[in-house]
């Protein structure tokens, strides 16, 4: 009952006209900054929060704001990664891979509203574990150490060499070339840079944004250039947009499975929302097995990782409430935006702030709400980008792409480091070498590093340390069991197929 | 208060807008995106300066994050030496960085530094039910097996967090300090959940890191490393009254470019001391969990070049530079 009460509390606080119109013009506003390349939730964010000050508004009426704008976010990334095979932001990278094969096959609207619905009850179940489970949930954090979160980081990794379907050899170069790039910035375990060659810019590593985009964005106008404007592989079908209902409902386990995994990869603040819903995607991927067609544009590899995204996105946020640990780029700018409001998260936030808290939970709720209301009929909006002619489509996008990651850093450098990773988007693609794969070694390889390192201090270079808990073990035992082995035994287990794809 | 404040910064923001290009309106650099330390340094020292009538428009902040302040330091000392309206948030990161020569070869002479007006204390703190009852027997620990004692901190190996257990250490007479065990993680909060939870024994970081875990009875402070007891957090002894005479906080100040005129660098430390003067920043000061740590003007640059050379020394010795 006490929750009742504390939800009341928190919905009479958010649920004001004024502040419903900001969940609005929020959700609105992080739709779009999620569907822009070059523009993710964490930058949008830190865009924004000038504003806040701007507007004069009130701690609930910022966290309002900014709530609804990186919820908003989680669900735009989407869009792009659907309709142009570009992803929005980080987190929306997995859902390239369905949804875009979807789209081709006309079922666009399919794929934008399927998503959709995964994307509300991702983040519907993350809002209730974080309001039911919040203050018992953080104590996870204390049982993560150096060894506990190599172990999952290896879990993650295990699972790329089940990435491509057809030449594994390949998906792994391209995961070696982002974990090559992971190595660059300074050096957290020795305070020594590696390969910035006293460039300051390349001090900080390399940002994901410029790299997705670069590797997308610019990698497909270089196709299109070539191609003399003729051929580019956006210029999908478009059938008519319903409800899928039959697919949505063929998912809802699928949904269930990727919001428990995208949440729990949320609330340990070591991983983060793009671990989510790859975890997420991969572990659907893994359930279906070879006849599941995952990549291939199935509904499930749509709804997999959508769902996973937006439960870590809600999941993210119980450590950084509780503990004021920011468990992704975007909880790390919303933490100081609480800070410069003076209300500081950490274990007495819930006592201290309770309105503070409630007013966020219930503005979660509301701004999912409208999110899915909002997304659903937009669809028919979405679509529409399609019949935009490539030739306007394509350098609106490129234009866009170079502002959001001018906006950065606000230095020219990232736009070159951009136009690089095209160049390397286009000679990979050229190859058929998956460029899905370098971002994910650029993701993992950096904190799988740290976490070994910190690891080896701790221990004094054992390596025994690394299966010191139980869950580590557990960890290590999932990730030799449910992808290393498959690998090799499926040759054993059955007869060699030939490759189709 | 907080609204009114609001909107005076709203105001600023707004008029600072209208303004550019067409008058010579101050500009603060915080070196870093909106919402850390050096942002939170230019947006209040602007804010209050505006008010408190010290200057007479609005003070523009302009973020330009990039290798740890590094991009920022390379703009002033490069392309503004000689703008006599530019003012740079600066803490001891900056000093810390620069004695590292972490800013691609840029020396800390080649910027002026006005001043400090705040300080967000150093402590040594663990967890609630660490052996570890006060600071010299931590210490006693260290010294009678160091591989016993891991540190976790939210800067990186070399940073000033590892750097201030160190700092202790010497003072003890511990030399062989490489052999102190330190994990750089990502914040001071998760250092304290990485102690919490018993992977380091010790978390190195700043009052306004542990606050709420304090509140929370989760961790104990040992130390706190300042002259004298913090206002507010008084029973937390410091580490000179405890025999270690180490002060090491992490002050909040401006830097200005190498250029300007005597005359404008005593305008900016003029200003500065009014701000530190003021009640607002007193207040501001509070909010924010800084301790007072006046020190203005030309005597500035001669605890900058003194720290820079401790810092220098330790680096070397526990190898993060040659």
């Amino acid at each position: 009952m006490e929750i009742l009460d504390n939800l009341a509390l928190g919905f009479s606080i958010a649920l004001s006209p004024y502040t419903l119109m900001l969940a609005v013009v929020g959700c609105f506003i992080g739709t779009i900054i999620g569907a822009l390349p070059g523009l993710g939730p964490s930058n949008g964010v830190a865009i924004l929060i000038p504003i806040t000050f701007t507007l004069g508004l009130d701690a609930t009426s910022a966290l309002v704001l900014m709530t609804s704008v990186y919820y908003g976010a989680m669900y735009g990334g989407r869009i792009s990664s659907i309709l142009l095979n570009i992803p929005g932001d980080e987190p929306a990278l997995m859902t390239t891979l369905d949804g875009y094969p979807m789209a081709k096959q006309g079922k666009a609207g399919n794929a934008l509203v399927l998503s959709g619905v995964a994307s509300f009850v991702g983040a519907f179940l993350a809002t209730i574990g974080l309001l039911l489970l919040a203050p018992i949930l953080a104590r996870v954090a204390y049982k993560f150490g150096p060894a506990e979160y190599f172990a999952l980081y290896l879990l993650a990794f295990c699972t790329l060499g089940g990435m491509a379907s057809n030449n594994q050899a390949k998906a792994a170069l391209a995961s070696c070339i982002g974990l090559g790039i992971a190595m660059i910035g300074l050096d957290n375990n020795s305070g020594l840079p590696r390969f910035t060659f006293n460039n300051l810019h390349l001090m900080d590593g390399i940002d994901f944004l410029v790299a997705i985009v670069g590797l997308f964005a610019i990698a497909e106008v270089f196709f299109f250039i070539e191609g003399k404007g003729k051929t580019s592989s956006i210029g999908v079908k478009l059938d008519k947009v319903t409800v899928p209902w039959r697919e949505i409902f063929s998912t809802k386990w699928t949904m269930l499975r990727g919001s428990l995994v995208g949440f729990i990869a949320g609330i340990l603040p070591g991983a983060g929302a793009s671990l989510g819903s790859f975890l997420a995607y991969m572990s659907e991927k893994s359930i279906a097995g070879k006849d599941g067609g995952f990549g291939t544009g199935v509904p499930k590899g749509v709804a997999a990782p959508e769902a996973g995204n937006n439960a870590a996105a809600g999941g993210a946020l119980v450590p950084m409430l509780t503990l004021g640990v920011p468990g992704s780029g975007t909880t790390a700018v919303l933490l100081a935006l609480l800070m410069s409001l003076n209300i500081t998260p950490g274990p007495t936030l819930f006592t201290d702030r309770p309105e503070v808290v409630w007013g966020l939970i219930a503005s979660l709720l509301i701004a999912n709400v409208v999110l899915l209301l909002m997304n659903v009929p937009m669809v028919k909006i979405f679509v529409r980008v399609l019949q935009v002619p490539a030739w306007v489509l394509l350098p609106g996008v490129t234009m866009i792409s170079f502002v959001g990651i001018y906006s950065l850093s606000g230095s020219y450098f990232d736009l070159l480091l951009m136009v690089g990773f095209g160049i390397l988007g286009y000679t990979l693609r050229k190859l058929d070498i998956p460029t899905v794969p370098v971002i994910l070694g650029i993701l993992l390889g950096r904190h799988m590093e740290d976490a070994l390192r910190r690891a080896m201090v701790l221990s004094d270079g054992d390596a025994t340390y690394l299966f010191s808990s139980p869950i580590a073990i557990g960890l290590w035992i999932a990730a030799i069991a449910g992808f290393v082995a498959p690998m090799f035994l499926r040759g054993v287990l059955a007869k060699p197929q030939r490759v189709t794809d | 208060m907080k609204l009114s404040l609001n909107k005076s910064i709203a105001a600023g923001v707004l008029m600072s807008l209208g303004l550019i290009g067409t008058t010579h309106a101050a500009e603060c650099i915080a070196p870093a995106n909106p919402g850390g330390g050096w942002d939170f340094t230019c947006r209040t020292i602007g804010k209050i300066m505006h008010d408190i009538g010290a200057v007479d428009k609005p003070v523009q902040v302009t973020n330009m994050a990039g290798g740890g302040g590094g991009l920022a330091y390379g703009h002033v000392v490069n392309e503004r030496s000689d703008d006599a309206d530019l003012i740079v948030a600066a803490s001891s990161a900056t000093a810390t960085r620069l004695a590292q020569n972490a800013y691609a070869g840029m020396t800390a002479d080649q910027v002026r530094f006005v001043g400090a007006i705040g300080a967000d204390p150093g402590v040594i703190v663990v967890a609630a039910d660490s052996e570890f009852k006060d600071l010299g027997q931590l210490l006693d620990a260290i010294k009678a097996d160091p591989g016993s004692v891991a540190f976790a901190g939210g800067s990186a190996v070399g940073g000033f967090d590892h750097l201030k257990p160190l700092m202790l250490l010497q003072r003890v007479g511990f030399d062989d300090i490489t052999k102190v065990k330190y994990i750089g993680v990502d914040g001071g909060a998760d250092a304290i959940t990485q102690t919490i939870g018993g992977f380091t024994q010790v978390m190195t970081g700043d009052m306004s890191e542990i606050v709420g875990f304090l509140k929370s009875g989760e961790i104990r402070a040992l130390a706190v490393l300042t002259e004298e007891r913090v206002p507010g957090f008084d029973d937390i002894p410091t580490a000179k009254e405890q025999g270690f005479d180490v002060v090491a906080v992490n002050w909040r100040g401006l830097y200005i470019p190498k250029g300007v005129s005597d005359d404008t660098f005593n305008m900016w430390a003029e200003r500065l001391q009014k701000v530190a003067d003021s009640a607002e920043w007193q207040e501001a000061m509070v909010a924010n969990g800084l301790a007072p740590f006046t020190k203005v003007g030309g005597d500035f640059q001669g605890y900058i070049d003194q720290v820079v050379g401790e810092v220098r020394q330790l680096s070397k010795d526990i190898g993060v530079i040659q």
